[in-house]
Order: structure tokens, then sequence, then C-alpha cells
């Protein structure tokens, strides 16, 4: 009976490390390519997770389905986001891009997160469809449809976005200009498009990441910290570069904190990930699949 | 067809380039030699649009570039290999020349003009699927060129290419800039092997402190007094 439910705790684990791995996907992509740090990137999945929200209270269209108009949305608010702000950093030298960005990335959250609680209140919200309680059972571990979608929708996503980096040309500029913008710019690769696209593409991920967080758990104005924290770690753990690293490095911190659980209790969740995150960075800081 | 009129250019408040002129002529090699920190590099970041002229105007067949993005300037038939090489390390050789034909101009005919790169470079095309940090140097400069030529330039800026090779790819290298340049691509090239590039420059330019201070034929330099002692080791 333990090991039943170490084994679920396992499983739970992996399906919300899904979720790190998409939101620290888009986080991951705009820091690499753009040399910004958006500490709102959170707040941006949290966008997306009341998009997602509304689209099924006000419409009643199911959160899977209205991810077709999540997604574009976030990208369109990206736009606006880069042109309006983070457009100005991109101009400093890569040196000064970071803290730079920091200051706005925190304002932004400061904003946004106050935004949210006059527009929405500050209720937790969940979407509830008729299928939301339903579960698959396998060998005794339960797992709930909405959860097992989400995992498929993650790394459907992320297959998509290593495909598009490596296939298309345009993914092609994308990771030439994350390697040296300047020798992306000699090639003829506009590179101020190229940090627009890339910021929109990320701000996309993290509503789509928030779409399936409103589904699969909850959201309220106040989550945006927390999921900014969650893809840091992420981040560091897999180290920069590839897309898959990303998401294994997301699957394996949803792991460990809940095995966590099981050993030490769940008052240490939170902490679990943070300890990861420090010792990485002192004994391997270029990330466990970093290259 | 290179025009550079007078141009200033700063590094923030640093100015680095004082009313530098200079011109390079369809087909030709025209060298700027200089000593390290002269502004050498600066001029072709500039052309490349890369630095920007805070006055004077650089006009490539008639049209200013002073104004305009890099990649614009990619287009019109200029293109870097620039200092350091600058590849795109974590991709391969053939992603790199692929990129080199990014512009709309020259990613329709990528495929000859990588038939031509590879002709010129034979090793590449065996190494086409290795990535580039783990190339030589030599090999790296090789690639450096080839990425550049898939744009299809009118004009080739060449900054520093034999720079840490051993002789023998030094040789190489310059045969290799002589054939591009007897397909009608112009070349401007930066050298601190000054003696290789006057013997193959048709004029050239001395580069003192972000002046132009000197200008012949390549041939007149080799015999020039200042030159030979600053430039060529006294002899
Ligand atoms: N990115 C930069 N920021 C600030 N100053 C710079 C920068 N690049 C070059 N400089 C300065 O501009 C001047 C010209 O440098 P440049 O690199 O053009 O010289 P160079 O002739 O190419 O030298 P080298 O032979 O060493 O390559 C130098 O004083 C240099 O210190
Ligand atoms: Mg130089």
């Amino acid at each position: 009976m333990p090991i039943d439910a170490l084994t679920q705790g396992l499983v739970f684990g992996i399906l919300v490390g899904a979720l790190y791995g998409l939101a620290a996907v888009g986080l991951s992509l705009v820091f690499g390519v753009m040399r910004v740090l958006n500490v709102a990137h959170g707040e941006l999945l949290m966008i997306g997770g009341y998009a997602s929200f509304w689209f099924f209270s006000l419409y009643g269209i199911d959160p899977f389905v209205s991810l077709a108009a999540t997604i574009p949305t976030l990208f369109v608010i990206g736009i606006v986001l880069h042109r309006g702000l983070f457009v100005h950093v991109t101009k400093l030298r890569e040196e000064d891009r970071i803290k730079n960005s920091l200051l706005m990335g925190f304002g932004l959250a400061l904003i946004l997160d106050n935004l949210a609680i006059r527009l929405w209140t500050a209720d937790e919200r969940s979407i509830t469809t008729v299928y939301s309680g339903a579960a698959a059972s396998l060998m005794g571990v339960s797992l709930p449809y909405v959860r097992v979608g989400s995992l498929l929708f993650a790394l459907v996503a992320i297959l998509a976005l290593h495909l598009f980096l490596t296939r298309t040309y345009i993914g092609r500029s994308i990771r030439a200009t994350a390697e040296d913008w300047e020798a992306a710019a000699i090639v003829g690769i506009n590179v101020d498009r190229t940090y627009l696209l890339a910021f929109a593409i990320g701000t996309a991920l993290a509503g789509a990441a928030g779409a399936l967080v409103s589904v699969g758990y909850s959201i309220n104005p106040g989550i945006g910290l927390e999921w900014t924290l969650k893809a840091l770690i992420v981040i560091v753990l897999a180290g920069m570069g590839s897309v898959g690293g990303t998401l294994a490095g997301g699957l394996l911190l949803g792991a460990v904190e809940s095995v966590s659980v099981y050993f030490i209790g769940g008052a240490y969740r939170e902490v679990v990930g943070l300890v990861m995150f420090l010792l990485v960075l002192l004994l391997r800081p270029k990330g466990l699949f970093g290259n | 067809m290179l025009e550079c009129e007078g141009i200033d250019v700063f590094y923030d408040d640093l100015q680095a380039l004082w009313g530098v002129s200079l011109s390079v002529e369809a087909g030709e090699i025209v060298a700027l030699i200089g000593s390290n920190g002269a502004g050498k590099t600066t001029i072709l970041r500039t052309i490349a649009g890369l630095s920007k002229p805070a006055k004077g105007d650089i006009k490539f067949d008639g049209v200013s570039l002073s104004k305009k993005p890099a990649y614009d300037i990619v287009d019109l038939g200029i293109a870097l290999v620039p200092e350091g090489r600058k590849l795109f390390g974590s991709m391969t050789v053939l992603e790199n020349l692929e990129l080199g034909a990014f512009t709309g101009r020259a990613r329709g005919e990528k495929n000859a003009t990588m038939k031509w790169v590879y002709e010129v470079f034979p090793l590449l095309e065996e190494r086409r699927n290795q990535t580039a940090v783990t190339l030589s140097g030599g090999q790296q400069q090789m690639l450096a060129i080839g990425r550049a030529l898939m744009s299809q330039p009118k004009l080739l800026l060449l900054d520093e290419p034999s720079l840490g090779l051993a002789p023998l790819v030094v040789q190489m290298i310059f045969d290799v800039i002589e054939q591009i340049n007897q397909r009608g691509v112009s070349v401007l090239l930066v050298e601190q092997n000054a003696h290789a590039a006057l013997e193959r420059a048709a004029r050239a330019y001395v580069v003192e402190n972000g002046r132009v201070v000197g200008h012949d034929t390549g041939q007149n330099m080799l015999r020039h007094e200042h030159v030979k002692s600053a430039y060529l080791g006294g002899v």
C-alpha cells in the first residue's frame, strides 16, 4: 500500500512536471535568444489560464479546444509587450540586458498581478468540465484524463517547437540569433524581428501552459511568481540550449517534488526544488542536460 | 562600387574612426593595413552595418548604406567574414552554409551557390554534417568564407582571414581569395600579414589611429619606406 502511494505520487509528479517543462521552454527561449530574463513569465502563464477560464465560463468552450484561441491571444499579447517594453532592453549591450529586464519584469509582474485582482478578483478559479473528475486506472494508479491530456499536449507542443527550431528557415534564424546576434545580422537575419518572434512564441507557450494549469489544477492572480520560480529552477536544472532537455528538467522537478512529499512531507515541497536549484548551480552550472 | 565618404564612428562615447574615406572599384582587391587597434575592423563592421557612422556616408553602387540595417546590406551584395569568424558553433557545416543564403536573393539559388562553395572548399562537403566547433581553425575559416559566399556577394569583406593559421593553410586561403576575385567578386581585405595582402591587392590603404594615412597601389606600398618599416618587418 505505501509503495502504491509512492507510485501514484510519482505519476502525479510527472504529470505536473510536463507543465513545468512547458512553462520553462518559453522562458528559456526568450532568455536564450534575447538575453532577457522575463520574471513576469509566470504572469503571462496566469493570463493564459484566465483566458482559458473565461472562454469556458462565458462561452462554454472546452479548454483543450480553446487552446486554439488562447495561444494566438497570448502570441499577440507577447507582440504588444515586446513592442511596448522589452524591445527597449534589447537595444542595450548584452551585459546590461539581464538586470534591466529584471527590473522591467518585476514592474510588469506587479502591474499584471494587480490588474488581474481588479478585473477578476482574487478568487481561486479552475475549469470543471464534464470529464474533469474522470480518470483511467492502470495497475492501481489513477490517471486523471485532464492531466494526461495536458501532458500529451505539452509533449506535442514541445516537439513542435523543436521541429520548428531545427527544420525551418525561420526556426534556424532564431537559433542563429541565440548563438550570436551579430553573426545572424551579417548573414541577413533581421535580428529585431527575430527577437519579437521569440518573445511572442515564449508568451504563447506560457499561455498554453496556463490554460492547462487552469483545467488540471487552479489559478488565481498570485500564481505568477510561483510559476516563474518553477520555470527558472527547470532552466537551471536542464541547462540552456535544448528544448528536449528543458522538458526532461520539468519532468525531473515534478518527480523529485512528489517523491519528496512521500518521504519528508508536503511542507517541504517548494523547498526541494530550490535545494536542487542551488546544488546544480554549485556542482554543475551548465545544467544536467546543457551543452 | 563602394565609397566611404568621410565617416566618423563611435563606440558609445569613444571615437574609433575619424573622417575615413576609401573606395573599392568593381573587380578589385583592396587591402587595409594598420596596427592593432587602428580601426580596420571598425571600418568593415560599419560597411556591413553592424556599426553606424555618426558622420559621413557609405555608398554601394550609388545606394547610401549608412541608415540601412545589416540584413539589407547583405541583400544588396556585401558579405562580411568577421574577425574571429563568428560561426554558428553548435550547428553543422551545412546549416551554417544554408544560413549564409538567408536573404531572399540568395535563398533561391542556394543549391547552385553551395555547389560552387564545395568546389572551392571540397573539405566542407566532406564535413558537412559536422558541427562547426569541431572543425580546426583553418576549416573554420573556410566555413566562414563559404558562409559569406552563400549570400552571393558582389563585395566580400575579409577581416584577418589568415590569423592564427598554419603557413600552408594561409597560402591556401590567399589562393582562394584570388580565385573568388577572378569570379568577379570585389574584395576588401584586412590583414596583419601585410606582405601577402599587398602582393595581391590592386590598391591599399594604411590606417593609423582611426584615420586613413596613406593610399597607393599594392606594388608601390611594398616599396614604401614607412610601410616597410612599420608593417613589413623592416625588410
Ligand atoms: N566593441 C567595442 N567597444 C569599444 N571600443 C571598441 C570596440 N571595438 C573596438 N573598439 C576600439 O576601437 C578602436 C579600433 O578598434 P578596431 O577593432 O577597429 O581595430 P583593428 O584595427 O581591427 O585592430 P586589430 O588589428 O587588433 O584587430 C580601438 O581603440 C578599440 O579599442
Ligand atoms: Mg580587427
